[in-house]
């Protein structure tokens, strides 16, 4: 067993752990209430630990399998992402083509080029290419109604699912030295410090949270982001063994990510917002949708994958 | 050789219900009902031929064994493949809707409702190509209403569908499909056709998703 894998490993039974926690706390709260009574708050913390178990399961083997394992995963994240920011989106007949390019070209092609490691390609390749060819294919169709709109939109779905999603795995290309093949814990630690931050935002802001951030948009408050951040960057300083950052280099890094990632769900709750919905699909049990439960991972994602190239590749 | 054909048939179903989970996501909305075997005609809105299996895939397998899609035999007659499919995947209560044929579509709807099956019907009688939220409905479902009042006739509105994949075009989009049942009706003593067409035409209408364009 190479070093990496017991790693990922380690990482993988301290998050069952957790769980294994937060499951027994779960069912003792729910062995000491009536039988018969419905308790919906616990009801859905119960429903939402257990897709958490999934998800720990599906980013632990993905991550074990290596390279091939986490481009399916993100891949799979991305097409599910794409197909729920589309269906949310203006569209006409005449988009037909240029939305199934979106989903049965571009995305395979993003994720291709990350695999064959052609970082000059794959970071402009959606902002520059999709962005002006996709256009051209729907203009082609001379239906010009709420054109901007529709493309505008689309180009809007494909950097959030397709782009953004992609510079996960991303990190895997990033030659560090003295760090070999061990960059496949950069997904890990990316991941954990961005959710255990998006968990500890919102457990803080239930408690002490007070001074709205964006009133009318979302209940998430400076108090709970600030311990949100905090927390991450706490929780970064302990994982900097799996990382090449040292302890402050991983603590900033930490804290860089989750406040984006923080900040970036406000967007996600504005676009539901203006859409009329509350989750994006219902395709995880009790947390809605696949953007709704990575939305911060999404949006820190470009940001950690440059600054580690930056400062460190 | 007939339990190779059903042993087939139930393969092409599994894969078609896998398949359109796969690509939208099909849910089901249960909103006026609970899903439960009870006799029931699920009338929809039709805009593409995905409708019906939409619907199909996404009934849980109690309520799917016993549920029977009225389609027209021109279509799923057309060849060999349809007609295998049609009648035997779906177990489609085939009717002819050419006027000049004896045997009338609404005799084959009674008898399939008195051996107990649901159905699925699509009362605006052709596909709704129109900008216009639904077509006039046909009489058909006034009819069933009539001959067998205790069948619950459920509004089922399948939202998305024409843009996933619209007439004309080849490659499906992998959209999300709901599908929304909503409150069952029935036909009240002594209203009118015209008056029962409308109030379920209405009731269909309800169920669809606020335009946000």
């Amino acid at each position: 067993m190479t070093e990496t894998t017991s790693d990922i490993l380690l990482l993988a039974f301290g998050s069952f752990g957790i769980l294994i926690a937060l499951t027994f706390v779960g069912e003792v709260l729910r062995a000491r209430e009536d039988p018969g009574f419905v308790n919906p708050v616990l009801d859905t913390y119960m429903t939402r630990v257990q897709s958490w178990w999934g998800m720990v399961a599906f980013v632990g083997i993905a991550l074990l399998m290596g390279k091939i394992g986490v481009m399916v995963l993100f891949a799979f994240t991305s097409f599910a992402a794409l197909r729920e920011f589309l269906t949310l989106t203006t569209k006409a007949q005449a988009d037909h083509m240029s939305l199934a390019l979106a989903f049965f070209v571009v995305l395979p092609l993003q994720y291709f080029f990350i695999g064959m490691g052609w970082g000059g390609l794959y970071t402009v390749f959606i902002p520059v290419y999709a962005f002006l060819l996709l256009p051209i294919v729907s203009a082609l169709r001379g239906n010009a109604d709420k054109y901007l709109i529709r493309v505008a939109e689309t180009q809007w779905g494909l950097m959030i699912a397709v782009f953004c999603v992609s510079h996960v795995p991303a990190l895997m290309t990033i030659d560090i030295a003295g760090y070999a093949d061990r960059s496949v814990l950069l997904i890990a630690f990316l991941v954990m410090v961005v959710q255990f931050g998006d968990l500890l935002e919102y457990f803080f802001g239930r408690r002490i949270g007070k001074t709205r951030i964006a009133p009318g948009l979302s209940p998430k408050t400076w108090e709970g982001v600030t311990c949100g951040v905090v927390c991450a960057m706490l929780i970064g300083g302990l994982l900097a063994w799996i990382t090449p950052f040292g302890i402050w280099g991983a603590m900033a890094m930490a804290g860089t990510a989750s406040l984006v990632g923080l900040l970036g769900s406000l967007v996600f709750a504005a676009i539901k917002r203006d859409r009329g919905v509350k989750d994006w699909s219902h395709l995880i049990p009790g947390q809605g949708g696949f953007v709704d439960q990575l939305d911060s991972v999404i949006f820190a994602a470009p940001i950690f994958y440059h600054f580690t190239k930056y400062f460190y590749g | 050789m007939k339990f190779l054909r059903q042993f087939a048939a139930r393969i092409v179903g599994q894969s078609i219900r896998i398949f359109a989970r796969a690509i939208t996501a099909v849910r089901a909305d249960w909103q006026g009902i609970e899903p439960v075997p009870k006799q029931r005609v699920y009338f929809a809105n039709h805009t593409s031929n995905g409708d019906m299996p939409m619907i199909w895939s996404c009934l849980p397998p109690s309520i799917r064994r016993t549920v029977r899609p009225v389609a027209a035999a021109d279509y799923w007659l057309k060849n060999k493949l349809r007609a295998f499919v049609g009648p035997e995947v779906f177990n489609c209560v085939l009717v002819d809707r050419r006027p000049e044929v004896k045997d009338k579509p609404m005799d084959k709807i009674v008898a399939a409702l008195d051996e107990g099956a649901s159905l699925i019907i699509f009362p605006e009688g052709n596909r709704n190509m129109t900008d216009d939220l639904l077509l006039p409905f046909k009489a058909g479902l006034y009819n069933m209403g009539l001959a067998r009042p205790d069948v619950e006739l459920v509004p089922t509105w399948v939202a998305n569908l024409n843009t996933i994949m619209p007439k004309g075009e080849v490659i499906p989009l992998p959209l999300i499909c709901t599908v929304t049942f909503g409150s069952p009706i029935h036909v009240q003593d002594g209203e009118s056709k015209d008056d029962f067409l409308a109030r379920a035409s209405d009731a269909l209408a309800a169920l669809a998703p606020e335009d946000r364009a």
